[in-house]
């Protein structure tokens, strides 16, 4: 059972299922979705059938697969999980059928809209799993193309530019990502992440990097920094990192909304991944030399991000900025890991909390985020496509169970304890306190910020007087119950019990901090 | 094997001419298996390849011994390459060209005539077989362009003839400038290419002897400046004539560049390595800017062209493995998405709506008129920019590579134009296919356009396909030029490159 | 002459001698048993007998191997004379082929008589060696030509341009006889090698200075050659174009050979040199610098043309250019041998390329006009018209497989390897390629025309006979076959030349 390409099927069946979709043409939207729903339901099940036979103790790569592909270019078919690709796997199987079952009113060219939102489920699959940059790339680029479409077609009335500037954003990015790694190559001849962060480990792709790469007369450090900026770039413009972010605001809120789910949800995580798969593995040095200014980017995008949610009359887009808000966390913990080189027992433990706390912070943000945006959905389509801070009041007189579980996905976005999203923060600001003491003190402005932005929000919507427009705003309906539910439950489950998720990646997280940022 | 290829283009094209007039559906069907045929003993002629290093021999006889020429076909790995690609490109181009009623035979007929000359010059390892069958292409381009062709057609035509013939003229004076020296030092007088390869030309001679052969085949290739004659050419013809002029046309002055020029002079490669290289990048980046202005549709593919040809050449000039490799593979993978493109925007687009300029077909809403169109378009384009998954990215990557080591502020050149082309095909693709203005009027307001046909659909499908499986699997190509190319920079090192 | 066999004489004569009982024949013909037949019958006859004629000598030539040295070089017979002399019989035939449909005369029989007898001058030009014979030969070659050409009493023109072709030539006729004379009197002989072996190790005097020159000026006439192409636009527009075609082609080749032999055994010593850096004084830089002036004003001048026989004469002029190439290859002993085999490959293709297009500019003229515009359209009035012109002007411009572009790269390469491989001459060929490029607009003009421009309105359907359609299908065929596997002439010319001792 073991032996069974697991992977590459879970990449291959959401593939599989759009081409099909695609192929056989005009369908109903609703046999469409339903198919979507099917095979999103089966790439559920395949990850959780990964999940039981996942080792949780060992920290390195599970079901790994390794072909060679292209061998003059050091390309290989290399793919395989560990604990923070098992967790991204996961929140994604989890985040696409919630998307597809938000997307009951999209009828125009429903097919269409379908195999692409599959296509992206499998371009998410290939870059949580692939191990070789070459593939890894080649998913990546391959997620922003449905992503693009998704907005562009069946977007707001100003998807047009949303979609050219999402896309080209990303591209840009990319292209300097690219050439960093073709530099990397050349200077090593090795495209595998594993063996370029044992490289990194050994100190010798420092060294790689700097005789290799003779430059106009450009001293090796300053090569090596290039090198890296190149990398940074690419992912600093995916999480977003403030001032990279300016595509996104636009985008989610131009993007139909169960489209922002998948972006908000699970695209999103790719940029952080990106960091913690490449970019610390590979430039730790890089990292902790540049680390003040990193920090403060972090705390700017946390901050600022807050801030710039408070501001927001849209929901979507205060959603928008509040996602920002929230990567920053990630962010915080993760330069405030690497920060220190010293692996005293007591401080690998320390250094192991953060980025667990920084990994639940992702799937949490995930969840809590597209359950958020779902209702949100439901709010614009109720109100005839007003989402404003202002246009609602009240709501919770006529339509309790939505205010209720709206309630709670607010509350867990809050940080309340008890749900997801206490847990993730609480342990990267524990973790990250002692790391980086004024930057921590700095972000949790962000924490109170976000409070307040998330408590008007419930205050204006839900509470007041009833806006007498709504009088009939019907409560959610049973279809509805079965989307919103079980994800609100799943936030109070892991709020709880952490464990659960926890236990997957723990030993990644002490593999990390033992083997790689010693 | 592969010398059938040949042949059959030649004999379809006689047989073509002694049809009865105005049998247009004969033509095309004649047309059709004539390039199968071609295309068929391109694959056999692959797969029956020894591969190594090396040329294999196909035929060798004595032609004209008081000059020394011998009629000399072979074949490596590269020759075998572009053997493909132009098997691939001239079914997919007959298919393209399904429609055309006014004159068809004779169409067709050049058609073949010109597929034939490609064939032959790149299964020519004598020098002056190989300059009877380049310059043999010269006129059926021109024809196809006058006779069958749009915008400016006779302009159009003419300044491309005449900028190959005086791109042939140079080449003229180089090869009859090497003959002459190499027997006069060696006392062997030839024009074997393997045996030229050898000799050691002064370095006087190599200094002036290389920029002159380079240019002369350079200027077919789209070296920037002398590029000019490329998008007026490509517009003013008509769609399968633009597509094997972008497609194929193209890659036989880059095939020279490196076949002759570079083989023969090595040490003048490195003399004018470094402008060679410079002209390269800026013909990405200026093809790429000027692209990202056009009205035209067709002149946007037309610049884009004269930019993805600037990445072979800057490849060529990288002198080393990985970079020689992806310009190799660049020329393939360009050869079939420049099809597609043109393809898409001429035969799809054009013969439709009867108008090419972006203005008036964004109020036409062609994403639901002609969806097959549409999509076609976007991988096509998405595959130019570079998308991983299709042939465009590896050929990129390898030329990125290679133009690291060699020249490194290029390799960030060549990024920015990868950048600005994401742009300005974006900018094509928004405004033909998805414009705003058009969706909302709604389909009421689409021109009822006749569906895509079957040929065209096989054609698109085609090209696809190929740019596809060696974008998935580069292996299948990069096999056979690999060890070409090392036997190549082997021949060079000795001669004083590097 | 004691020890002397005049029956041996006639027999290493016997081609002339078929040739010129052939055009007394044709003359008995027609003026005796066809006087009251229709026009285009007599052309027949005419025709037949002389290709009878002319096939007889062909025959002879080819089969009957004979080395012979008369009188001291007065006649030369061997292995490249025969060739050559092939060629031009070849020629006559090709140009009678095309006269068939000619209106231009009631003379029929003496058109024939004429068109053979300057064969018969070209014959014995080739194959001489001694400067008086070859003067001789010459005279009764121009004579013949300049009636041909005035041969059209319908119009003003072809007397014009009769009388422009006699006056200049007799003028340079002069001109080259006082310059010969001067030789004479400089050594003592007329046999041309003896000539070279008097000049040899003499500096170059200024008296032998202005014989040479004398000289390149008369054969440069024949050959029109830039500045003494004046008659050349004017004759062949004017010219019956059958006559035109044997001015272009024949005499071409038997100019062209004479001068080369002249040249390169007579004044063989007095070469200079006309590489790059090093020029020294002598026949080459003279000659050099007529390629130049011919292959510069001939293409440039035929840009501008709306008729296409003055077109083809300002072409003509520019190939002289090129052809004489050739002859400056053979400057260089080593290369001699090359020089010469191209030059007489290049004048024989070209020669046969030019008779097939004037074959179908006059078909042309004769169903509309022989100016641009008449040949719109062509390629649908006539496929096969068309066609074999296509194959004659893109052989004209140099492309490949067709035979202008082999002869032309012979003779390129030939030039540029004379000097020992220094490639002093390359600044002569590359100026030779960069011309070719130019032609090849002027040729497409025309080639655009007949195939690209639409066809006009209330055109009469074409007509050309048999015989003729025929002579230009061969004719194309033979020049796409002599470029295509240029062995086929090359390879007996080469032997021929060797044997010779070039």
């Amino acid at each position: 059972m073991s032996n069974l390409p697991f992977i590459t099927l879970l990449t291959l069946l959401p593939l599989v299922g759009g081409g099909v979709l695609i192929a056989f043409g005009r369908v109903q939207a609703a046999q469409a979705r339903r198919l979507a729903l099917g095979v999103s339901a089966g790439a559920l099940a395949l990850v959780l059938a990964m999940m039981i036979m996942f080792e949780p103790g060992s920290g390195v790569l599970q079901f790994v697969q390794r072909l060679d592909w292209v061998p003059a270019l050091g390309v290989q078919y290399f793919v395989g999980a560990d604990g923070l690709g098992l967790l991204m796997l996961l929140l994604t199987a989890l985040v696409v059928p919630m998307a597809v079952l938000a997307s009951n009113r999209i009828t125009e060219r429903a097919h269409l809209y379908f195999a692409l939102v599959l296509f992206l489920e499998a371009g998410l699959f290939g870059t949580f799993t692939a191990q070789n940059f070459f593939h890894w790339f080649l998913f990546w680029e391959l997620s922003l193309v449905p992503a693009f479409f998704l907005i562009k077609l069946w977007g707001g009335p100003e998807r047009g530019p949303a979609a050219t500037q999402f896309f080209i954003y990303t591209m840009v990015g990319s292209v300097a990502m690219l050439l960093s790694f073709l530099a990397i190559f050349l200077a090593t001849g090795q495209f595998n992440f594993p063996e370029l962060a044992e490289l990194s480990r050994q100190g010798r792709l420092g060294a790689s990097l700097a005789s290799k790469l003779t430059w106009a007369g450009l001293s090796p450090e300053t090569v090596r920094f290039l090198v890296f900026g190149g990398v940074f770039l690419g992912l600093a413009v995916k999480v977003p990192v403030m001032p990279f972010h300016t595509w996104l605001p636009t985008a989610y809120a131009e993007a139909p909304t169960p489209v922002t789910m998948l972006l908000t949800g699970v695209m999103s995580k790719m940029g952080v991944y990106g960091f913690l798969r490449i970019l610390v593995p590979l430039f730790p040095a890089e990292l902790r030399a540049l680390m003040t200014p990193l920090l403060v980017l972090a705390v700017l995008t946390i901050v600022a991000g807050a801030a710039a949610a408070f501001a927001q009359r849209d929901l979507k887009r205060m959603l928008a900025y509040s996602s920002i808000n929230h990567l920053g966390y990630c962010l915080l913990g993760i330069f405030a890991v690497v920060k220190f080189t010293a692996n005293t027992p007591a401080l690998v433990t320390e250094k192991a909390a953060v980025l667990n706390g920084v990994l639940l912070q992702m799937f949490n943000h995930g969840l809590t985020a597209a359950t958020l945006f779902g209702f949100v959905g439901l709010l614009e389509q109720r109100s005839g496509g007003r989402r404003g801070l202002d246009d609602f009041g009240g709501l919770r007189m006529v339509a309790p169970v939505f205010a209720g579980l709206m309630g709670i996905a607010v509350f867990a976005s809050l940080g309340l304890p008890g749900l997801n999203g206490f847990v993730g923060e609480f342990l990267i600001f524990k973790g990250a306190f002692p790391l980086a003491t004024w930057a921590t003190a700095v972000a949790a402005l962000g924490l109170l910020i976000t409070a307040v932005f998330l408590l008007t929000l419930l205050q204006r919507v839900f509470q007041g007087p009833l806006n007498p427009q709504w009088a009939q705003f019907p409560d959610l309906s049973t279809r509805e119950r079965w989307l919103f539910g079980p994800a609100v439950a799943l936030m109070f489950v892991v709020g709880v019990g952490p464990q659960i998720l926890i236990r997957l990646f723990n030993a990644t997280a002490l593999h990390w901090v033992t083997r790689l940022l010693s | 094997m592969l010398a059938w290829t040949i042949y059959l283009s030649f004999l379809g094209a006689g047989l073509l001419t002694l049809l009865p007039r105005n049998r247009a559906a004969a033509a095309r069907w004649l047309a059709l298996l004539t390039a199968l045929a071609g295309l068929a003993a391109a694959v056999a002629g692959t797969v029956q390849f020894p591969g190594g290093a090396g040329a294999t021999t196909l035929i060798k006889t004595r032609w004209i011994p008081p000059l020394h020429i011998q009629y000399f076909l072979a074949a490596d790995g590269i020759s075998v390459t572009l053997v493909l690609l132009t098997g691939i490109a001239a079914v997919a181009g007959i298919l393209f060209s399904w429609n055309i009623e006014h004159r068809a035979k004779e169409f067709f007929a050049f058609y073949l005539a010109l597929i034939g000359g490609v064939y032959g010059v790149f299964l020519s390892f004598d020098l002056f077989l190989l300059f009877v069958f380049y310059e043999i292409a010269i006129i059926p381009k021109y024809f196809i362009i006058a006779i069958w062709g749009s915008t400016r057609r006779e302009y159009g035509a003419m300044k491309l003839a005449l900028y190959s013939f005086v791109g042939s003229a140079m080449v003229l004076v180089g090869m009859i400038a090497a003959y002459v020296v190499a027997g006069h030092l060696t006392g062997r007088y030839t024009f074997d290419l393997t045996a030229l390869a050898q000799v050691h030309f002064p370095a006087g001679f190599q200094r002036w002897a290389f920029p002159l052969v380079f240019v002369g085949f350079g200027i077919l290739a789209g070296l920037w400046p002398f590029h000019t004659w490329a998008p007026t050419g490509h517009v003013a013809a008509p769609t399968a004539a633009s597509m094997l002029l972008a497609g194929v046309v193209m890659k036989l002055g880059a095939y020279g560049c490196l076949r002759v020029a570079m083989t023969l002079f090595p040490a003048g490669v490195m003399m004018w390595r470094t402008e060679i290289a410079a002209l390269a990048v800026i013909g990405i980046v200026y093809g790429a800017m000027v692209a990202l202005v056009q009205r035209d549709f067709k002149f946007v593919i037309g610049y884009s062209s004269v930019s993805h040809m600037g990445f072979v050449l800057l490849g060529l000039m990288t002198l080393n493995q990985i970079g020689l490799d992806g310009a190799v593979l660049q020329m393939f993978s360009h050869g079939i998405l420049a099809g597609l493109l043109f393809a898409v925007v001429g035969r799809m687009v054009y013969d439709r709506t009867h108008t090419r300029d972006l203005g008036e077909l964004e109020t036409m809403g062609l994403s639901h008129a002609l969806p097959f169109a549409a999509a076609t378009f976007v991988l096509a384009a998405l595959a130019s920019m570079g998308l991983p998954g299709f042939s465009g990215f590896v050929a990129e990557l390898q030329v990125l590579i290679g133009a690291w080591s060699a020249f490194p502020t290029a390799g960030v050149c060549a990024g920015i134009g990868i950048v600005i082309g994401v742009a300005y095909l974006l900018r094509a693709v928004q405004r033909a296919f998805f414009a705003e203005g058009a969706e909302k009027p709604g389909k009421a307001a689409a021109p009822e356009l006749p569906p895509i046909s079957w040929p065209e659909r096989l054609g698109a499908g085609l090209l696809l396909l190929a740019s596809l499986v060696v974008g998935l699997y580069p292996q299948v190509l990069l096999n056979l030029i690999a060890p070409s190319v090392t036997s190549l920079l082997e021949t060079m090192r000795k001669g004083g490159a590097l | 002459m004691s020890g002397f066999d005049y029956l041996d004489l006639l027999s290493l004569l016997a081609p002339e001698t078929i040739l010129v009982v052939a055009s007394l024949a044709v003359l008995v013909v027609d003026l005796g048993f066809m006087r009251a037949q229709p026009l285009p019958a007599r052309w027949l006859a005419g025709g037949v007998v002389t290709g009878l004629g002319g096939l007889l000598a062909i025959l002879w030539l080819v089969n009957v191997q004979v080395q012979a040295n008369v009188a001291e070089g007065i006649l030369v017979v061997d292995a490249l004379t025969q060739l050559v002399k092939t060629v031009l019989v070849a020629m006559l035939l090709f140009t009678a082929a095309i006269s068939l449909r000619a209106t231009f005369t009631e003379q029929v029989g003496e058109y024939f008589c004429l068109l053979t007898l300057a064969t018969v001058g070209m014959m014995f030009m080739v194959s001489s060696e001694d400067v008086l014979m070859i003067f001789v030969a010459l005279e009764l070659t121009s004579l013949s030509l300049y009636i041909l050409t005035a041969f059209n009493q319908q119009n003003r023109a072809p007397a014009e341009a009769g009388l422009k072709y006699f006056l200049f030539g007799g003028m340079a006729a002069a001109f080259t006889l006082f310059g010969l004379s001067l030789v004479y009197g400089l050594t003592e002989a007329t046999n041309l090698r003896d000539i070279a072996a008097q000049l040899h190790g003499k500096t170059l005097d200024p008296l032998f200075t202005v014989a040479l020159v004398m000289v390149v000026m008369g054969f440069g006439f024949k050959i029109a050659a830039v500045p003494f192409h004046l008659w050349a636009p004017d004759a062949y527009q004017g010219a019956p174009t059958p006559s035109a075609a044997l001015i272009a082609s024949g005499s071409k080749v038997a100019s062209f050979f004479v001068f080369a032999k002249v040249m390169a055994l007579g004044f063989a010593g007095a070469e200079g040199s006309g590489a790059g850096r090093q020029f020294a004084p002598g026949w080459v830089p003279v000659l050099a610098t007529l390629s130049v002036a011919s292959m510069l004003l001939g293409n440039l001048a035929a840009i501008a043309q709306t008729s296409v026989k003055r077109l083809l004469a300002y072409s003509a002029i520019a190939h002289a250019g090129y052809m004489l190439l050739g002859l400056l290859a053979m400057s260089d002993p080593a290369r001699r041998a090359d020089g010469m085999a191209a030059l007489v490959y290049y004048a024989t293709t070209y020669g046969l390329t030019t008779i097939g297009a004037f074959g179908v500019v006059g078909v042309v003229e004769r169903n509309g006009g022989e100016t641009l515009e008449h040949f719109a359209g062509l390629s649908r009035r006539s496929p096969l018209a068309a066609v074999c012109l296509m194959v004659f002007l893109l052989s004209l411009a140099g492309i490949p497989p067709l035979a202008g572009f082999f002869g032309k790269f012979y003779l390129f390469t030939a030039a540029a390897g004379a000097g020992a491989g220094s490639l002093g001459l390359i600044w002569l060929v590359i100026l030779a390629i960069a011309m070719s490029a130019v032609s090849l607009y002027y040729y497409l003009q025309v080639l655009k025309r007949a195939f690209v421009a639409p066809l006009p309105e209330g055109v009469p359907p074409f007509a050309a006979s048999p015989i003729e359609s025929l002579a230009l299908g061969a004719l194309a065929l033979a020049v796409i076959v002599l470029g295509a596997l240029p062995m086929l002439l090359l390879g007996a010319l080469v032997e021929a030349v060797k044997t010779v001792g070039f």
